[in-house]
């Protein structure tokens, strides 16, 4: 079969689109279907990121009001101070433009967080070291008041004391760094 | 150049080493996306931003040592023709958007190219750490010490609640993808794969095909990775798919135990013919050849064919892409110039074996 598009290369390409039960098929030689760029389906087809982009679109915070609300137009013209991306590119394009934006978009940004991790919407991972001293501290602490309380119920006191023991020491570290 | 020497320069050199599980996991990589504080993201950067942030990471990273690390090669995208850029993407060492879009792009990579670190992709660092066989926790580590160590020399732009802060949404939190590439052959034959994708997306895992999202399996094998970044730490990540590919290993396992009882003759004629088709084909397609390779090493793994090394599934599918193909040949093809070309270096590469019929597990 010939290509379509210059009638002479073969046709090593053969796409099937259907639109409204409406079926076109096309075929191309490498060549042409290259030329063809974005229309071209085989190697930059349906990705993560088209879902994604469709994803953000649907908004459950706007409420279903009828029209077009202050509200959402308000938050449609958010934009990140820093890198001057809207809100509105964000859900087009599904790319934030800086750190800033998370900050800059953050009333917005949980329940799309939510849709996209399963629920969650909090970090709960690794914790950089050099950065993030006092937060290492501060999760240490609560794991271990967790532990204390843990102690406490099975009504193992001596061990419940000594953690409470770590647990200030703990915090005297964390109020001397403050202090500084 | 010798096609021993031209193998031996196209494969990466991790991929030569023995790996755990490796009759069924032919390799593991770990992704950390990372952004630095005070620079715009690639999506939005100019291309004076775009090589500030790469003269920065490489002026703080390209002069301070790390001892596990070792040497590593700044390869500047620029500089690389459109080839050299293909066959990075072929090995899976950069991805086909920092090869062809991005500004100022860049990859860096150490000597056994177990590290390979994008600059300027998506995020303004991709550090991957690849590994032959099934190395999930070994592999976390690896990327994890080498996170702090860029760390050290650079500030990453980081949230206490958000996590790491990346270009797109799905990434931030952890921005660790973690991925287990399969061969599946006997799970694929006896269909019992499509009733365990279903299964294994509900746990928050993805299973995609070997060239990554939007690919489709070619003589199959799958890689099967996280989705989900946020909420989960690193470890109970690697937790899960790990728990998920144990299951998958073993079902495979005994898939082929299966087949092998029932059905020895029948796989010994599917591994020869697919030998034959391989040994003696003067044309043939990626995905003909991908199909017959993944038979041929099913053949090895049951040890129903002798003296073909083990690896030769990793290594082919690799050579024979469009880039490789190319390369070995010197000079651009045209579709029809690749098929004939990825024939010979299939019939060129087999010569180098010695084959022995096997018997098989009796």
């Amino acid at each position: 079969m010939q290509c379509q598009e210059c009638n002479q290369r073969q046709a090593t390409l053969h796409f099937t689109k259907i639109v409204n039960a409406k079926k076109t098929e096309m075929h191309l030689c490498e060549v042409c279907a290259k030329e063809k760029g974005d229309e071209f389906p085989g190697s930059n087809s349906y990705s993560i990121h088209d879902l994604l982009s469709g994803l953000l679109n649907v908004d459950p915070s706007a409420g279903s009001g009828a029209g077009y609300s202050k509200r959402e137009e308000k938050e449609y013209t958010l934009q990140c101070p820093k890198c001057k991306l809207s809100y509105k590119d964000f859900i087009n394009k599904s790319r934030f433009g800086c750190s800033y934006c998370y900050q800059a978009f953050s009333a917005k940004l949980d329940p799309i967080l939510k849709r996209v991790h399963g629920g969650n919407h909090t970090h709960t991972g690794k914790i950089p070291k050099r950065q993030g001293g006092r937060l290492i501290l501060q999760r240490e602490i609560s794991s271990l008041k967790t532990k204390m309380q843990e102690h406490i119920d099975q009504e193992e006191f001596e061990l419940a004391a000594e953690v409470r023991d770590q647990i200030r020491e703990l915090q005297e570290t964390r109020e001397k760094e403050e202090g500084q | 150049m010798s096609l021993e020497q031209f193998i031996s320069n196209a494969i990466s050199p991790w991929m030569k080493n023995p790996g755990p599980d490796d009759d069924i996991v032919m390799s593991t990589r770990i992704r950390l996306a990372r952004n630095l504080e005070d620079f715009p993201f690639p999506s939005t950067t100019s291309q004076e931003a775009a090589r500030a942030l790469y003269k920065h990471v490489y002026e703080r990273l390209s002069q301070t040592s790390k001892e596990k690390v070792g040497d590593l090669v700044w390869l500047s995208m620029d500089g690389l023709s459109h080839i050299e850029k293909t066959v990075l993407v072929e090995k899976h060492l950069t991805s086909p958007q920092l090869a062809e879009d991005s500004l100022q792009g860049a990859v860096v990579l150490n000597n056994d190219e177990t590290i390979s670190m994008m600059v300027n992709e998506e995020d303004h660092l991709r550090i991957q750490c690849l590994s032959p066989g099934f190395q999930l926790s070994e592999g976390y580590k690896y990327a994890d010490e080498l996170d702090d160590w860029i760390e050290g020399n650079v500030t990453y732009a980081f949230d206490e609640k958000k996590g790491y802060l990346t270009s797109c949404p799905t990434n931030v939190g952890t921005g660790m993808r973690a991925s287990v590439m399969m061969h599946l052959p006997a799970l694929v034959s006896t269909q019992q794969l499509n009733r365990i994708l279903p299964a294994v997306s509900q746990l928050g895992l993805v299973v995609r095909g070997i060239y990554g999202e939007g690919s489709e399996a070619r003589g199959n094998l799958f890689q099967i990775s996280n989705q989900m970044t946020l909420g989960k730490s690193e470890e109970d990540i690697i937790e899960e798919l790990r728990g998920v590919v144990l299951q998958l290993i073993e079902r495979e396992r005994s898939t082929r135990r299966e087949l092998l009882k029932h059905n020895q003759l029948q796989l010994a004629d599917q591994v020869h013919r697919s030998y034959g088709i391989l040994a003696n084909s003067r044309i043939i397609e990626s995905k003909e050849a991908g199909n017959h390779l993944s038979t041929l090493r099913l053949g090895i793994d049951l040890d129903l064919i002798q003296g073909i090394e083990g690896n030769i599934l990793n290594e082919l599918m690799v050579l024979i892409q469009p880039a490789f193909l190319q390369q070995f040949a010197e000079q651009e093809l045209t579709a029809d110039g690749r098929d004939e070309r990825r024939a010979t270096l299939i019939r060129e590469r087999l010569k180098l074996e010695n084959i022995q019929d096997g018997g098989g597990e009796t």
